[in-house]
């Protein structure tokens, strides 16, 4: 089944096509990775995707519900961590997290139930009274992965999530978003190429607001050849105009 | 509920940070006492304490702009806004849920001043409570420029915006400090087409008693905050569409 269909989606600034006419299908489960270099058009097609930002031109269904006439149905289905670390600073983390099951609207049986469930998954039981603004960057993102996740989303978007993090931080996060593959969909952004070769289903390169190509890490590296991941990833922006 | 959810996140960042607590209450208290103390060494009616509460009362309020302001912009540069407009929050939840909680603050720290100005001398009788009723559209006004000033200023254009210019405009155009009419001419017709005079002569009427003085001053009030109300909510809503 389908998780995200887009048709011709695409972002007109004044001067710059920020994403153009992409046409792109994700399935459920899938962890599919979105790659470029800056400026490829990544943050803006999550940004659409997830309600941020309305499309110049074209369409998505997530979940079955479009972009442009449904939002408040995808709103309900969709759990985001965006690029920066977006939580309250003077609040707990276990704040935090009632904060988004009461936007939500989870009761408060379930509040409970989630909060001890997402504790232990992300193992965030030293930290669930300590102030939000107070931890570590590799925290405060496995924080903002929590609160993305709090309302048991079918499709989450994960934009950038180890950026700036250090590397056992960094392990720490791709195993949580490993333990999440299968059961929510996930649309990843990266500029590390291990992360999306290691995590990803599948992956689509953008360049200048268009996708290049879209397949598995093997898939890209045979087509062009390459015998590293991040050698394919080169290739195909570098050949593309 | 998902309003309510938000407005006791707000109430909760606001009042657990020391900085506001020293400056929303402990401000105007120091004022309070220091001015006080000044009056009964120089007595000058101007400082008599049921000229001068009213007026503190008021500008206390001008911190209200400085919470809800900082708040807001904190809150787009921390891109908590972007990660809360992804969820079912509508416009309306965002709006209310900045002002309400910081109205029962801006009661609370009118009250405390009330309360001060009673140790200190003001009788107390059933007019210090329609004061505290007026206070709300008085900082309805406060906490809507905040609002307006937040969604499109940063943090530190916050800090030197409303902390610092508004606080004194406000001081100075108020009529709390000095009066007006001694200045006279432009500085005078200025300060009486802006709200702060009229804020403070509203809860000057309600503490005397003279309530049909407020009226006038009550509509001006009424007025503002009607129109910086507005302007906050489409310039709050402009930001969140760019978003």
């Amino acid at each position: 089944m389908e998780a995200i269909h887009t048709t011709n989606l695409t972002k007109q600034y004044k001067h710059l096509t920020a994403v153009d006419r992409l046409n792109l299908t994700i399935h459920q489960g899938e962890l599919f990775s979105l790659l470029g270099i800056n400026g490829a058009g990544k943050t803006t097609t999550i940004k659409m995707l997830s309600c941020l930002s309305m499309p110049t031109a074209g369409d998505a269904l997530v979940g079955g519900s479009s972009i442009l006439s449904d939002r408040q149905a995808v709103k309900r289905i969709i759990g985001v961590s965006p690029q920066e670390t977006a939580v309250a600073p003077n609040l707990s983390v276990k704040e935090n997290l009632e904060l988004m099951c009461g936007i939500h609207g989870l009761s408060r049986e379930k509040r409970q139930e989630r909060i001890t469930e997402l504790a232990s998954q992300l193992k965030l039981h030293d930290i669930l009274n300590k102030k939000a603004g107070k931890l570590s960057g590799g925290w405060q993102r496995r924080v903002s992965i929590a609160m993305a996740l709090i309302s048991d989303p079918s499709i989450l978007f994960l934009d950038e999530p180890t950026l700036g993090l250090d590397v056992i931080a960094r392990s720490e996060l791709w195993d949580i978003i490993r333990s999440l593959k299968g059961r929510v969909t996930i649309i990843l952004t990266t500029h590390y190429m291990e992360e999306a070769e290691a995590l990803s289903d599948r992956i689509g390169i953008m360049k200048n607001g268009r996708l290049l190509v879209v397949g598995t890490a093997r898939e890209l590296m045979e087509q062009t050849g390459a015998a590293k991941f991040e050698d394919a990833f080169i290739t195909i922006v570098k050949e593309a105009k | 509920m998902r309003m309510l959810t938000f407005a006791k996140r707000c109430a909760k960042e606001i009042l657990r940070d020391p900085l506001n607590l020293l400056f929303g209450l402990g401000f105007p208290i120091v004022l309070l006492l220091l001015l006080s103390a000044i009056q009964a060494n120089i007595p000058v009616p101007m400082f008599e304490i049921a000229h001068l509460a009213p007026g503190i009362a008021v500008f206390g309020l001008s911190f209200m702009t400085l919470f809800s302001a900082t708040l807001v912009a904190r809150d787009r540069e921390s891109a908590l806004l972007q990660r809360l407009y992804t969820t079912p929050l509508k416009a309306v939840d965002y709006i209310l849920g900045y002002i309400l909680p910081i109205l029962p603050i801006a009661v609370a720290q009118s009250a405390v001043s009330y309360l001060i100005a009673v140790a200190l001398g003001l009788p107390l009788r059933l007019n210090i409570l329609h004061a505290l009723v007026l206070i709300l559209p008085i900082a309805l006004f406060n906490i809507a420029l905040g609002l307006l000033c937040g969604s499109f200023f940063n943090v530190k254009q916050v800090g030197g915006i409303c902390g610092a210019l508004l606080t004194n405009l406000s001081a100075w155009l108020s009529g709390i400090w000095f009066d007006l009419d001694l200045v006279g001419g432009v500085f005078s017709k200025i300060a009486n087409l802006l709200p702060f005079v009229h804020a403070v002569e509203l809860e000057r009427a309600a503490i005397s008693g003279g309530m049909t003085d407020a009226w006038p001053h009550l509509a001006v009030v009424l007025g503002y905050a009607a129109v910086t109300t507005l302007g906050a909510v489409l310039l709050f809503l402009r930001q969140m569409n760019r978003q």
